[in-house]
């Protein structure tokens, strides 16, 4: 069964007396249980508002979301609170969805604590058993995150959406801010928390290679539409669309363009 | 062997802070010929920004101490009274730095900032100047950006006009430093073709500052490897990226994810992180993170190769056996 279904979805900007700004223009999908959907495309293509649009954060103008077959805009309160749950976003700017004032054991506490996810007493269990799972070694607890790396914020904030339970995330270019070889690290702990979990991810990025590393499935996304929409290494490895031509040439691959290199050379 | 445009020896830039002495930047010699591409490549926090800051004492002068020598054009800035370095700032060496926005003056027109690069040219002439320099960017309507305030402008646009300021005083070497990073791949190649086609008309050299290796294999012809305020490698970018000395080279090489790879292969990354700069290793710097380290590379730091080869490592592990 699919875990979300999204039906011709719009999100539209109108400010008074401008044209309206049409950011998602009909973009329909559906996600199965434990199966990862990479979004790729250009800033100012709608990917943004579609993933804040999945959560909540932004309201769709038209279209409809059901998860786990149920209309999200027909939710009870406490049904679209449990989406909201069950529903988590990472941004790009790990240290800054941070509270830079809060070291961060308050802050995996506080989420455990707000929305009740364990007895009090089983705080310290929980935040020490998430920290094992995103790979981060107890000593950074007692840190405020401009004390540790992008690459552990990253993590802590992955921590932070395991603490809810969640069953899809969201994560919005998680680690084009990020050295590579932290990217390298925070992308494998993506692979794995899905393997282990179960998780259904959608990763947005710009990213083409990454997107093929991770997802089984990709969109490309473009003017608010998705253009094409397949198998990752299909839709990567044999283009039809134009714009993801375009896409595909100006990634820097490091092989390509060394085999262009080599070959110009001799 | 022509004289070259920038030739970096053994500079070193040293901080004084609570007492105690860092060493950012070690011992890094590098050159650049005319018209030359070179990047320099390293995660965050190897020196790569330092080291072209130092190019042109952009460091935090009262508490660095920079040693070495930096010869630009057959001058050692690190020598030159400040009058003669504000000379050799935007005339002979520009920068372009990571992010646009922060670099520009949200409170002045684009055409206001760049006609502070253009003090040569009497005030009536500056308009026409900065239109002129837009429109070699590649800039949709320049007389309506040039009026434009930066936050009217989108992060490739801007970096466009960065590119305008840094070429204003027709620079012999432009210095990018991760200069598309917040930009997407599309602006991106676009802003890397604009520099390239920029240079080849100025026959300007570019030394890029970079933490992407494609951007390096696509696009440079020379490429100097960073790590721990060390060069570890060097060489001729087929030679480096093609067939790597060094582990760290490697390293980086193996983590960054590629269009033909396979799926679900896990990505190769490379242990721990960079030392900081107060706890440099006493042996070879990249040893606590590397797998092939023995007591040696713990112990001593390995010199660079220095054979007749253009393509150096400091690694003991490729170094002929002397003993």
């Amino acid at each position: 069964m699919s875990l979300l279904t999204v039906q011709d979805l719009h999100v539209t900007y109108r400010t008074p007396g401008q044209p309206p700004v049409r950011a998602v223009r009909g973009v329909s999908f559906s996600l199965a249980a434990g199966a990862s959907l990479g979004i790729v495309g250009e800033s100012g293509c709608g990917k943004s508002s579609l993933a804040r649009a999945l959560i909540g954060l932004q309201p769709a103008s038209a279209g409809t979301l059901t998860f786990e077959g149920r209309a999200v805009d027909r939710l009870s309160r406490q049904g679209f609170r449990d989406y909201r749950r069950a529903v988590q976003m990472v941004f790009q700017d790990a240290t800054g969805s941070l509270n830079p004032r809060m070291t961060v054991r308050q802050t995996l506490h506080e989420v455990l604590r707000v929305h009740r996810m364990r007895p009090a007493a089983a705080i310290p269990q929980r935040v020490d058993e998430l920290l094992d799972l995103v790979g981060l070694p107890t000593t950074v607890l007692d840190a405020f995150p401009r004390e540790i790396s992008g690459g552990q914020c990253q993590r802590v904030s992955f921590a932070r959406c395991l603490a809810l339970e969640p069953r899809l995330i969201i994560a919005d270019e998680p680690v084009s801010a990020l050295d590579v070889s932290v990217q390298a690290r925070i992308l494998n702990l993506v692979r794995s928390l899905q393997q282990r979990l179960g998780l259904s991810i959608i990763l947005i990025s710009h990213d083409l290679a990454v997107v093929r590393n991770i997802c089984d499935r990709v969109a490309v996304m473009h003017d608010g539409v998705f253009v094409e929409t397949g198998i990752a290494a299909d839709v990567l490895d044999v283009p039809r669309h134009a714009y993801t031509r375009t896409l595909l040439e100006a990634v820097p691959d490091v092989g390509r363009a060394l085999q262009s290199k080599l070959k110009a050379e001799r | 062997m022509p004289h070259p445009l920038l030739q970096v020896d053994h500079l070193s830039v040293t901080f004084r802070r609570d007492g105690m002495l860092t060493t950012p930047v070690r011992d890094v010699s590098l050159t650049v010929q005319a018209g030359e591409r070179v990047a320099v490549v390293g995660e965050s926090g190897c020196g790569k920004s330092l080291t072209a800051l130092s190019l042109t004492r952009l460091s935090p002068t009262d508490r660095a101490r920079l040693q070495g020598r930096v010869l630009f054009d057959g001058t050692d800035t690190l020598a030159l009274s400040p009058d003669a370095l504000t000379r050799v700032r935007g005339r002979g060496i520009a920068y372009v730095f990571q992010d646009p926005s922060a670099s520009l003056n949200p409170v002045m027109r684009v055409q206001d900032q760049i006609a502070e690069c253009l003090p040569d040219l009497p005030r009536a002439a500056h308009r026409d100047a900065c239109v002129e320099l837009l429109t070699r960017t590649g800039l949709p309507d320049p007389a309506r950006a040039a009026r434009a305030f930066p936050c009217e402008l989108s992060g490739g646009q801007q970096q466009r006009v960065m590119l305008a300021m840094a070429l204003a005083a027709r620079p012999k070497l432009l210095v990018a430093d991760e200069p598309t990073t917040a930009l997407d791949v599309t602006t991106q190649q676009q802003v890397l073709d604009l520099i390239d086609t920029l240079a080849d008309a100025d026959g300007m050299a570019v030394l890029l500052i970079t933490h992407n290796l494609g951007l390096v294999a696509g696009r440079m012809t020379r490429v100097y490897v960073m790590y721990a305020g060390q060069v570890v490698e060097s060489g001729a970018v087929t030679d480096v990226l093609s067939n790597p000395r060094h582990p760290y080279t490697r390293g980086l090489l193996a983590a960054v994810p590629m269009l033909d790879a396979p799926r679900n292969a896990p990505l190769q990354d490379i242990p721990g992180t960079v030392p900081s700069p107060d706890a440099w290793p006493a042996g070879c710097a990249f040893a606590p993170r590397c797998a092939q380290a023995d007591a040696r590379c713990h112990a001593e730091q390995p010199p660079e190769t220095d054979d007749a080869d253009s393509h150096r490592s400091r690694c003991w592990h490729t170094q002929p056996c002397h003993s």
